[in-house]
């Protein structure tokens, strides 16, 4: 589903990314961990386009198509969804009138009429349970007012309505109680299947134990310096990231 | 990284959906003006003596007011207006018989169904009674037997004159006097068409009254003169919309509408104003120079103004509201939206002078391009008025770095007990705010829409319905590539 060929990027001339490669198959769900600066956000970012990156080398493939210069909104009908770690707030912007857009956007993309209302609504009800959202707040401005964990668990709603092929998850667990983790891990693990994947950045081993990687990757200094099973994330939490700033100089020079 | 002005250029051009012109044969007053066009025009009009003698007053003061200089305490160079060579009359030259459909020129009807205003009342949307300004004249009137059982007047201002003429009389120029400024002069001298409503005692019109403005004719000015008369207890709600073909010269609209709230009476007057605003050059587009006021004469009177400005290549125009009555309550709602190089120079003057009275402004602007937009409003608290209150709010919203937004909100309070609150914030569309919806499939010029849409959400709200929806897509139309 997702090759990522020696990436390289930079931004404001600041080189982050410095040769990522990472391969992830349908029905995966991959930890991507690491130190603060290690670019675990930046590889997020540049998955979705975020235009302030540039790409310096190397390609990202997706279902067969290089991302390099294809537009963030022509990404997110492709598939991929990014779970933002600070989602926006947009006043007067209703939360079911911005979904609406959305999912009929993604669906003109790729030729369809707008989803009959009916229909709509019926999505938004039966998501809007899966993250324990009332009726009030999926009508409310977007994010506009959210408690930290109402915005995140915002984030896992719109996953749930736009049912992208791949879920990047940037720190979502970050600021939240264990009530609002444990719902969002529900959310995640409802949307598993065998055709989509989703890559969860974190820092911590925490949300890994509601919701189980089939791999974790350490990244340091943009690059990944190991990867393992989940056993490799409680072996991190232990051991901390110190121990791999001597092994990875032995890793880059190997 | 994209450069943000590059993708702002690219995207601001976008084109005006109403700027066709329609064939039809004008009967066009000669070009200038002296008393011979206010005689003219009268004439065409059949008008009475007073009224003769009412504009040509206004005429003499317009004249000593051209021989001075022009206003010039506002935002933006006032443009050399040449008077002597536009024509200040037009009218299609098969003169409709106002209550029927059939006689109407079909090239007109093609036209306002281009416009999207159906004017077959089967085909009209429901609860809506719509009066149609070609030009200088009225072309139709909708639901005008409907309205009259209840008593309701609802007519163009030359079938007013004609058939009510002791309250055209009484009411005319008497909340914007001819001598108010130079354009309220030139209106009251040349004034054509423009509608009539008057609601009589206790009566709550049962449907939303609408006029639409279009100037068709070429190198002609459109002075509408509308009256709006709610008598004690009574309600309305009025809405009026303009465009106006695409041309390479400007065109002048001088408006003045009068409305006047009785005890108890409530009025509700929206504009969603979309005149042809020139292209990304600036050349051509209405000059909008237009005055607005209303009296809550009575008690427990109510005005509220509703205005979502996109068009126009310079809008001047401050709907005000004088607060005679006590406990009498005025509201002043805008979105006002500038692009490419449109001037908008555009806000309220409230004036309290009854007891207790109450205002609330809000106004929303938004300037793209290399625009500039302008709040400008007074607040006043007259010696007598006791316990009032004000709540002002000015939101400004800049897309690009080459727009301005300027906010000039005067106070004037002479009663040590009036409470008045001044709210004001400036913000930018953040590219985050822009990158998250583009990341849920939405693209720049639809995102922007919806941010802008968000924004001005406070005042949409206060639109009828249908008005509302009209407004928001205007709004989208607008914001068409105004962002990267």
């Amino acid at each position: 589903m997702l090759t990522i060929n020696n990436l390289h990027a930079s931004i404001d001339g600041k080189e982050i990314l410095r040769g990522l490669n990472l391969q992830v198959n349908p029905g995966e769900v991959h930890a991507i961990m690491g130190p603060n600066g290690s670019g675990k956000s930046t590889t997020a970012s540049v998955l979705a386009g975020k235009p302030e990156y540039e790409i310096t080398g190397g390609e990202i493939i997706f279902q067969g198509e290089n991302l390099n210069g294809m537009a963030p909104e022509n990404r997110a009908a492709e598939g991929i969804f990014l779970a933002f770690q600070y989602p926006v707030e947009i006043k007067g912007v209703s939360n079911i009138n911005f979904l609406k857009t959305a999912v009929n956007e993604i669906r003109a993309y790729h030729g369809l009429e707008p989803m009959p209302a009916k229909e709509f609504l019926n999505r938004i009800k039966e998501k809007q349970e899966l993250v324990q959202f009332s009726n009030d707040l999926a009508k409310r401005s977007l994010n506009e007012g959210f408690s930290g964990g109402e915005k995140k668990r915002n984030e896992i709603f719109q996953l749930a309505m736009l049912e992208p092929k791949l879920a990047i998850l940037d720190e979502t667990d970050s600021g939240l109680d264990i009530d609002a983790l444990r719902i969002v891990a529900h959310g995640v693990n409802s949307l598993r299947s065998k055709d989509n994947a989703f890559i969860i950045i974190t820092h911590y081993q925490r949300l890994l134990e509601y919701i189980e990687p089939d791999f974790v990757h350490v990244l340091y200094n943009g690059r990944i310096v190991k990867s393992g099973t989940k056993e490799l994330a409680l072996e991190l939490e232990e051991k901390g990231y110190d121990w791999l700033k001597s092994e990875s100089r032995d890793y880059i020079t190997a | 990284m994209k450069d943000n002005n590059e993708v702002i250029d690219t995207l601001l051009d976008s084109s005006y959906e109403f700027g066709f012109s329609t064939d039809i044969e004008t009967d066009v007053a000669p070009v200038g003006l002296d008393e011979n066009t206010v005689r003219f025009i009268s004439d065409q009009k059949d008008e009475p003596e007073w009224l003769l003698e009412w504009r040509l007053t206004a005429y003499h003061h317009f004249m000593k007011l051209a021989q001075k200089d022009m206003p010039g305490w506002q935002h933006f160079d006032m443009p050399d207006l040449d008077f002597q060579s536009m024509s200040y009359y037009a009218a299609p030259k098969s003169k409709p018989l106002l209550d029927s459909l059939d006689q109407v020129d079909p090239e007109l009807l093609a036209t306002f169904a281009k416009l999207g205003i159906p004017l077959t009342e089967q085909k009209m949307l429901a609860g809506v009674a719509v009066d149609v300004i070609f030009d200088s004249v009225s072309v139709t009137t909708t639901y005008k037997a409907k309205l009259k059982e209840l008593g309701i007047l609802f007519c163009s201002f030359g079938e007013a004159v004609q058939e009510y003429p002791e309250l055209v009389r009484k009411y005319l120029g008497s909340v914007v006097p001819a001598t108010d400024n130079i354009f309220a002069a030139l209106n009251s001298a040349v004034c054509s068409d423009g509608s009539f409503v008057y609601i009589p005692k206790g009566v709550r019109c049962p449907m939303e009254l609408s006029t639409y403005f279009r100037i068709n004719a070429i190198n002609t000015g459109q002075f509408e003169r509308t009256l709006i008369i709610a008598d004690e207890g009574s309600y309305v709600s009025y809405l009026e919309g303009c465009t106006a073909p695409q041309r390479d010269e400007n065109q002048l609209h001088g408006a003045v509408v009068e409305l006047i709230a009785l005890k108890d009476a409530e009025i509700k007057y929206s504009t969603v104003q979309n005149w042809y605003p020139g292209d990304a050059d600036g050349k051509g587009g209405i000059y909008n120079f237009v005055t607005k006021r209303g009296i809550c004469k009575g008690s427990n009177a109510k005005i509220s103004w509703t205005q979502v400005e996109t068009g126009s290549a310079i809008t001047w125009k401050y709907p005000s509201i004088i607060l005679k009555g006590d406990y009498s309550t005025g509201e002043f709602y805008s979105v006002a939206v500038v692009k490419n190089k449109q001037m908008a120079d555009t806000g309220t003057k409230i004036y309290h002078l009854g007891s207790h009275t109450k205002s609330r402004i809000i106004s929303k602007g938004i300037s793209a391009g290399v625009a500039q937009n302008t709040y400008r409003g007074l607040v006043h608290v007259g010696k007598n008025a006791k316990h009032t209150r004000n709540f002002t709010q000015c939101d400004s919203l800049l897309i690009g770095d080459k727009c301005g937004l300027h906010t000039y909100p005067y106070i004037e309070s002479r009663n040590s007990t009036a409470q008045l609150e001044h709210e004001a914030t400036t913000s930018r569309i953040g590219e985050d705010q822009i990158f998250y919806l583009n990341q849920r499939g939405i693209d720049n010029e639809k995102a922007v829409a919806l941010i802008v849409n968000g924004y001005a959400m406070e005042v949409l709200k206060q639109l009828p319905m249908e008005f509302a929806v009209e407004a928001q897509k205007l709004l989208a139309i607008s914001m068409e590539g105004s962002v990267g």
